[in-house]
């Protein structure tokens, strides 16, 4: 403290000088302070890891190491049908996913170029990238259901289907008896019939709350000379009931077109059934009939495709995977697109080149640069993938959809808890991995 | 420069000082971190038993926790000195529990549903018998319940929770509508499904998004058809899945799975349902199919997404008869055996009071619990319908474990493969009979191997 006054501070050359060591220990510290939390951390929670799964890959399924197996696993990871699939999926993934997301983003991101209405269409696009990749399986697992009830996009396809053929009145309609045999998509009763005869057509198999309003106690009417008369009812009854036979408490079905065969098989005429179910077809000259029902009353409605199942599983997650990633893509190539310099694409213009000519010689090229970080991201991205594919895809159909990240967790994580099958495949994964990494850095040093 | 050095090493040494302290602070926060004792006032206690027990638990807030912790607390004011502390885990508990044991720090207690994960532990040698809890068991329990948690000839586990998994719910007005009883008889089964499909209404609701529910249905018509003894041992693989009694069961379920129209949604559509689904879809207005095979739990799904009601909407029948015999009513259960890392007396207190039909009775009240303690009384269940479907644990003589969940994991236990997986293929295609029995064979093999 200073007696007051200008403190004659001491003189730098009185107090010993630090020397160059306390500096230079006093920078390493610095350096250990600041670097060493994340050097520890990287090398408990990365390298450590690393280097024992690599060591674990060879030893036993089981247990903190086991016994040592030597390459049985990488066998088993080349050889187990499980596991094959995993690999031929994830090389699907590879071929596909990045392509379509590059192609896609790069379409818009041209086609939306000058647009006025730019941004909101790219915010648009690029919003599913805010979801989480568990979020969107959820989501799109809905949409993909089966039911057309349920799943979006069969209820499209419902509304399609049902404006090319509509569904038949009785779609779920099986015979009652083995005398009604199915014929050309209806349904034709074998017994023949003379002018004079009574068909009876019973069917099984419609809920109630399915039939036609205003249907009736079924009634078998009295022959009529001259006539081929008959009924279509419900055949069934609590306990089932006797089946070919009209019994109290079992309705007919009305408005069902009936056609009557002749012997050559032509449908010489048709009639409709009434309330309770029974129709007339009047005048027959004599000769040999059959009775049936046609194609269009059993029309089944549309079913839905299976987008879940284990066929269309993978390209149904494809799907899903290019709509979160196509916005990601055309918002990094519009980046690049605008900083292009226009004068080049003027010139090529004048030069009398077509707009298809300008976008394929001159846009693309100049562009090489940010749709391969666009394809290699991508590349990187989809090796790894497994969240989408977990919440996407029902359990049935997981080992269809199998991908080596989740093939790796189920060996694992789940069940046998086979830790060293599963840290061969973290090492594969990890080696496939590389090379596109490689590039990537490679590609950075070149631009810095 | 050199102040700006002198200051810089001022600077550094600060710099490393304020780390050092704050590091010291979070040692001592990180060990100072303990459970609260709870005030509570002392009813005269009957018993100075003292410690901690650690249990994990594979109960979460909505599936049980709460009711376990209801057992927890009547227990703690027998033993007020002795304190569990509950941890939920969820259904990845066998996961976690074989970390945990892997690197040498395991619960003292947890309850597991695997007897697969069990016997893999008593293997290695990490569980403590409980031969302490032996007396309390039979006085509680038919022997029956006493092996089931015998492993290598000791007593490990108690059965404290039981999941009765041979019955059947169906849809009451479904049934009337069509005019049928539940079946006594698998033949009469099959036949009454032929009525109720002539009805409108396909019979049939199957999960089969999810593989257990297949084999669930494996496992009672095994059981069913050849007894508990063979029962046991294909479990433990001594009979292989290649045997021609394992023809016949599959055989027999084809009968069920291959009757794709009498099935909800078809083949493909059971194969996108998931369990919830396929409960909910029985019990919609209108059903969409009219029973469902599986457990217990059955009915809380019930009550929780559709509008049906216990006895007019619902109810259950037993698992039809396919070889008449004393096995023939025998009872398939899931449940959570409870079982010990350690030995102490705390520990010791706790085992023994899970076994007392006290602790029973409490979670049994709110319904969702059944148990084989043959003192806990059946007017414990809170209706009627619960009381049907878990009443036969309680005067049941033959009484096995879910196969799958004896089994190792790998095999029987994982989702999209093993048993889960290729019986999700054999409903695919139900006339391929001989190809799934290979395919489950060497699967079985492979995870037997270990």
């Amino acid at each position: 403290m200073s007696a007051g006054g200008i403190t004659a501070e001491p003189p730098l050359a009185a107090a010993p000088p630090p020397t160059a060591e306390p500096g230079r220990f006093g920078r390493y510290l610095m350096v250990a302070v600041f670097l060493g939390p994340a050097l520890v951390m990287l090398g408990v929670w990365m390298v450590y890891p690393a280097v024992y799964t690599v060591v674990r890959s060879l030893f036993g399924q089981t247990g903190f190491l086991g016994t040592w197996v030597g390459i049985d696993h990488y066998r088993t990871l080349f050889t187990g049908s499980y596991f094959v699939t995993a690999i031929k999926n994830n090389a699907i993934w590879v071929a596909v996913v990045p392509a379509f997301v590059t192609a896609i983003g790069l379409v818009f991101a041209v086609l939306t170029e000058r647009v006025r209405w730019s941004v909101a269409f790219k915010t648009a696009v690029f919003l599913p990238m805010a979801i989480s990749a568990f979020a969107t399986g959820v989501t799109w697992r809905i949409l993909y259901d089966q039911d057309p009830n349920q799943g979006a996009i069969n209820a499209l396809g419902r509304v399609v289907s049902d404006a090319v053929t509509s569904p038949g009145v009785l779609s779920t309609a099986t015979p009652s008896t083995t005398s009604l045999q199915p014929h050309g998509g209806g349904l034709l009763l074998k017994t023949p019939l003379h002018p004079g005869g009574v068909a009876l057509l019973g069917l099984t198999g419609i809920a109630p709350q399915d039939m036609p309003s205003g249907a009736k106690q079924a009634v078998k009417p009295a022959p009529k000379p001259g006539d081929v008369d008959g009924v279509v009812w419900r055949d069934f009854k609590p306990g089932g009931g006797k089946p070919g036979v009209v019994e109290q408490g079992e309705q007919g079905i009305p408005g069902v077109t009936v056609e009557l065969h002749d012997s050559s098989g032509k449908v010489v005429q048709s009639a409709k059934t009434d309330a309770s179910g029974t129709f007339d077809f009047t005048d027959v000259p004599a000769g040999t009939y059959n009775a049936g029902v046609g194609a269009g009353t059993f029309a089944k409605p549309f079913g839905g495709y299976s987008w879940l199942g284990t066929r269309l599983i993978t390209p149904s997650l494809l799907i899903a995977y290019i709509w979160i990633w196509a916005g990601f893509a055309m918002v990094v190539i519009a980046a690049g697109l605008s900083s292009m310099p226009r004068d080049v694409l003027e010139a090529a213009r004048t030069d009398g080149a077509g707009e298809w000519q300008v976008f394929r010689r001159v846009t693309v090229p100049l562009l090489a640069p940010v749709l391969s970080v666009v394809f290699i991201t991508m590349i990187i991205n989809v090796l790894k993938v497994f969240d989408i594919v977990f919440a996407l895809a029902p359990e049935s159909s997981q080992s269809s959809a199998n991908v080596l990240a989740l093939a790796m967790w189920y060996t694992a994580f789940q069940g046998g808890g086979n830790f060293g099958v599963g840290s061969a495949i973290a090492v594969f994964l990890f080696l496939l991995v590389i090379p596109v990494l490689a590039l990537n850095v490679r590609r950075f040093k070149r631009e810095v | 420069m050199r102040r700006s050095s002198k200051v810089h090493r001022n600077g550094a040494t600060r710099l490393a000082a304020t780390a050092g302290v704050v590091a010291a602070l979070v040692a001592v926060a990180a060990g100072c971190g303990g459970s609260k004792k709870p005030s509570g006032t002392t009813t005269s206690s009957t018993s100075n038993v003292s410690g901690t027990v650690t249990f994990d638990g594979v109960w979460t807030s909505s599936t049980g926790q709460k009711q376990f912790q209801a057992v927890i607390d009547s227990f703690s004011k027998l033993y007020p000195k002795v304190h569990v502390n509950y941890k939920p885990v969820g259904n990845n508990l066998p996961t976690v529990l074989a970390t945990a044991v892997a690197g040498g720090h395991p619960p003292d207690m947890a309850d597991i549903a695997q007897p697969g994960t069990i016997q893999q532990f008593v293997n290695q040698g990490k569980l403590k018998p409980i031969t302490y809890a032996s007396s309390v068991m039979d006085q509680n329990f038919a022997p029956v319940w006493k092996q089931l948690g015998t492993f290598n000839g000791k007593l490990y586990a108690l059965v404290f929770k039981a999941a009765n998994k041979s019955v059947v719910w169906y849809n009451v007005p479904a049934f009337k509508q069509a005019g049928v009883q539940p079946p006594k008889t698998f033949t009469q089964l099959l036949s009454d499904a032929k009525t109720i499909k002539a009805s409108g209404t396909p019979a049939y609701s199957i999960g089969g998004a999810e593989g257990w529910t297949l084999t669930d249905m494996f496992e009672n018509i095994y059981l069913r058809t050849f007894g508990a003894a063979k029962y046991e041992a294909l479990g433990q693989h001594k009979i292989k899945w290649t045997d021609p009694s394992v023809t016949t069961a599959l055989t027999t379920m084809g009968k069920i799975l291959g009757d794709t129209s009498n099935i909800a949604g078809g083949t493909s559509g059971a194969l996108q349902y998931s369990f919830n689904q396929s409960v909910t879809n029985a019990f919609t207005t209108p059903p969409k199919a009219a029973m469902v095979f599986e457990a217990d739990f059955v009915g809380s799904v019930i009550l929780a997404s559709t509008k049906a009601k216990s006895g007019t909407g619902f109810n259950t029948f037993v698992w039809p008869q396919i070889t008449p015999g004393p096995d023939a009513s025998a009872v398939e259960i899931g449940g959570d055996l409870m079982v010990a890392f350690r030995d102490t007396p705390a520990i010791e207190a706790f085992m023994k009071y899970l076994a007392t039909p006290q602790a029973a009775e409490i979670w049994a009240k709110q319904g969702g619990f059944g148990t084989g303690n043959k003192n806990v009384p059946a007017s414990v269940y809170p209706d009627p319908v619960t009381k049907a479907a878990e009443a036969p644990l309680l005067t049941a003589k033959s009484v096995v474990f879910d196969m799958s969940d004896g089994q190792p994991p790998a095999f029987g236990g994982t989702a999209g493969q093993g048993e889960w997986g290729l019986f999700q293929k054999f409903l695919q295609s139900p006339s391929n009979v001989t190809g799934i029995q290979q395919q489950l064979e060497s699967a079985a093999t492979a995870a037997y191997k270990k």
